[in-house]
């Protein structure tokens, strides 16, 4: 459809999904590097909430 | 340091398990019923309210919202105050969120059925429902972050951020999508037009499959599943990862629903490159699920349970592969509008989220009821039928759409088409009862499931509340282990609310920004004119009767479509299309360039006996629109509100709008009278002629217009 002529008359346009790109990069990055950082006595506890027994749990 | 004593309140879960289970079984009667319809005409019985049109939002709506939302309940509800060592925030709150959630049920499948609707998909609830579910969804969040701030577990663990922040999110696409201006009790028109209500529609479609059907599930995930193996989550670390890039990837993939369509470029491939990557946190969720079943796949073998979490998380990991995959274009071109879709979203709804659900019942039940499973064979045989209904269901409709797709693009050494449209609906009626019966296994699954559970609770007694007790939280955080950055989010829920709700709404700015930067840009096609108001009042049938739901109206611009239907469909023609009604499957032809293309003897004809006119349709009979008149005191303020969203109704124009329409309907029972038939120009039918006789003629015979504002 003919319809991107309209959009390419924004100005700029292309900056909206260049920068979703690095945006997102840059935030998955950093969330992998911490997370790579992490304790892992706290991992273990984090992960074993839900297994805390329930008293009336069998 | 001092233990406080509490106790977990049951009742509520119960009550929601309950609904979950009662909604599921209605919402996939209506399933069952209009997938049987599609095959059979005869089925939608010639009454309105059983008509494919309308029983099929009630379908769409009663199983998200009704199933899957009570089963977000019952999860939330029941692990929520476990988690956080507390118990929930208010009694008296969750009763009304309960009592709230089944009325908005209720009131919505009566008001679908008897024709009010936005006809808007999986947002066709009119303005008074609207608002109820905004009320009871703020009666939710404040009887979760209640809990949440008055936990005794300082951290919060991974489910919990997921259901904050589908919350969060649901919230905004709810309100977003749901601007909407009434101009009577019960009926709306939506704020944005045509492109514009298009591309938001989507961005909520698109968001409340994610946020609806996704994410709370994926909190259900990770609890239940470690809860029924007895084991920890795999990989916490990756549940962090798989949390962030989830929601942060999710918002911007909406564009990819309208591939082809009059959407900009960059924004479908802005679409496209989105859900792609979103295999990634996908996978790496569904691997997390089925990873934490390491070492314990020997109780795989015995746990139905576990059978059925292993398949519904398997489910998942299928369709948010396959989701991606139909973001291609050359994919998109095939699956688009077919049954392809429908193959699609049912791996979803039925694998994820039927046996998510399924498996957390069969959990659930016995431990509310302190007793044991009432005959793990039954649930064992629930599994095996339901995982064939689900193939039964899903191959049919994958068969269809590529044999469907190969018909439509057949042309003969000549040039020509090479079927009629009828010939490709014959064609697909064996696989549509296929699928039915397929559905109809599904069914007798849960009635089976419905039965073990109802035993399994009366050989127990209810529990109504669970005595726990557990330290209150210190004044001061000591850390567990070294500082940990995600840790002070995760103390601080607030922080995570405001988070999740800046990175989803980052996603959501940057798609719909460039979209009302549009409005100015749009050219206004000069032929094209506002509705008359005797179209206008046709249109809201056309809406009213969830025509949408079988026809598009959105030509895309390849041969064997031009060729079928006409010129491909332009983004200046639906300017005045509150709501737009381009559709997302087309079990009938697309209706975008129908006005002109019969004579008005031929819609009467067919809109009282489709098969009259077209030998071999499936399409529903409309007896009533010949009985009905038309309502035409509501012309006056459709005209205003018209008016009101940009529409350029002369001022005043409501004064005379009724005795145009008048003109307008005299002169269409005169045209059929030379047809031979008799009929007062006063029934609804006469509007709907009206209408379609209009659909996508503005521009014909303006092409060298249209053609000079595209070269600009």
């Amino acid at each position: 459809m003919k319809f991107i002529n309209y959009l390419e008359h924004i100005t700029g346009v292309s900056v909206f999904p260049l920068t979703s790109l690095l945006l997102f990069v840059a935030f998955f990055v950093l969330v992998t590097i911490w997370v790579m950082n992490t304790d892992n006595a706290f991992i273990d506890h984090m992960k074993n909430i839900p297994l805390e027994s329930d008293i009336n749990e069998k | 340091m001092e233990l406080e004593k509490f106790s977990y309140d049951n009742r509520l879960p119960k009550y929601f398990a309950i609904a979950t289970i009662l909604w599921g079984v209605v919402g996939m009667l209506a399933g069952v019923l209009i997938a049987f319809q599609l095959a059979f005409p005869v089925l939608n019985l010639d009454m309105a309210a059983t008509t494919f049109g309308r029983v099929r939002p009630v379908h769409t709506n009663a199983v998200i919202f009704a199933f899957v939302g009570n089963g977000i309940f019952t999860a939330i509800y029941y692990s929520l105050p476990r988690l956080l060592k507390t118990k929930m925030f208010s009694n008296v709150l969750g009763k009304i969120h309960f009592w709230g959630w089944q009325l908005i049920i209720v009131a919505a499948a009566v008001t679908l059925l008897a024709g009010f609707t936005t006809g808007k998909e999986y947002a066709e609830l009119e303005w008074p429902i609207d608002i109820a579910i905004t009320l009871v969804w703020v009666v939710f969040g404040i009887n979760m972050f209640g809990t949440i701030l008055t936990r005794r577990e300082r951290h919060l663990y991974v489910a919990i951020w997921f259901f904050i922040a589908s919350w969060v999110t649901v919230a905004m696409l709810h309100i977003v999508n749901s601007f909407e201006l009434p101009f009577s009790f019960m009926k709306s028109y939506s704020l944005y037009a045509g492109v514009q209500d298009a591309l938001v529609q989507w961005w909520y479609g698109h968001n409340a499959v994610a946020f609806f059907l996704t994410t709370p599930y994926l909190g259900l995930m990770y609890y239940f599943v470690p809860k029924a193996a007895n084991r920890p989550v795999y990989s916490y670390r990756l549940s962090i990862v798989h949390f962030w890039s989830l929601i942060f990837l999710y918002i911007w993939a909406g564009p990819h629903h309208l591939l082809y369509t009059a959407l900009p470029e960059w924004a479908q491939s802005l679409g496209t490159a989105f859900s792609i990557m979103l295999i990634l946190p996908s996978w790496g969720g569904m691997l997390n699920g089925l990873f934490t079943l390491r070492g314990a796949w020997d109780k795989v073998r015995e746990d139905p349970i576990l059978k059925f979490f292993v398949v519904g998380v398997t489910c998942y990991g299928m369709s948010t592969f396959e989701g991606p995959m139909l973001s291609l274009k050359n994919v998109n071109a095939i699956s688009h509008y077919s049954d392809w879709t429908i193959a699609h979203v049912h791996i979803g709804a039925l694998g994820w989220n039927g046996f998510m659900t399924f498996g957390m019942m069969y959990w659930l039940i016995p431990r509310l009821f302190k007793t044991e499973l009432f005959s793990k064979k039954l649930a064992s045989t629930h599994f095996w039928i339901g995982t064939l209904g689900i193939l039964l269901y899903a191959i049919p409709m994958y068969w269809a759409a590529f044999r469907s797709y190969f018909m439509f693009k057949a042309f003969t050494p000549e040039g020509q088409l090479q079927y009629q449209f009828i010939d490709i609906v014959q064609t697909t009626i064996p696989f549509y009862v296929m699928r039915a019966v397929g559905g109809t296994i599904y069914l007798v699954g849960v009635l089976v499931m419905v039965y073990n559970l109802i035993k399994t609770a009366k050989q127990g007694t209810f529990v109504e509340s669970e005595d726990a007790e557990a330290a209150p939280l210190a004044k001061t955080y000591t850390p567990t282990g070294k500082r940990f950055w995600h840790s002070v989010i995760e103390r601080r829920p607030l922080l995570l609310l405001v988070m999740s709700l800046l990175v989803v709404a980052l996603g959501g700015i940057f798609e719909l920004i460039p979209t009302f930067l549009i409005k100015s840009n749009i050219p206004t096609i000069a032929s094209v004119k506002p509705y008359t108001p005797l179209e206008l009042q046709g249109r809201d049938i056309y809406v009213r009767e969830g025509c949408y739901t079988c026809h598009s109206q959105m030509i895309r611009p390849f041969r064997y479509e031009v060729m079928r239907y006409g010129e491909y469909s332009k983004a200046g023609e639906f300017v005045y299309d509150h709501p737009f009604q381009w559709g997302s499957k087309r079990t009938g032809p697309d209706l975008a360039r129908i006005g002109g293309k019969y004579p008005d003897s031929w819609h009467f004809n067919h809109m009282l006996d489709p098969t009259s006119m077209s030998p071999g349709s499936v399409m529903p009979k409309y007896p009533w629109l010949f009985r009905r008149d038309l309502d035409i005191s509501s012309t006056i303020s459709k005209i205003h509100a018209m008016r009101q969203l940009g529409v350029p109704y002369a001022e005043g124009y409501e004064a005379k709008a009724n005795e145009d329409l008048s003109i307008q309907a005299k002169s269409i029972a005169a045209e059929l009278k030379v047809s031979k038939i008799e009929v007062s120009e006063k029934k609804e039918i006469i509007a709907l002629i009206a209408y379609l006789q209009r659909v996508g003629k503005d521009i014909k015979g303006e092409q060298k217009v249209v053609a000079e504002a595209e070269q600009k």
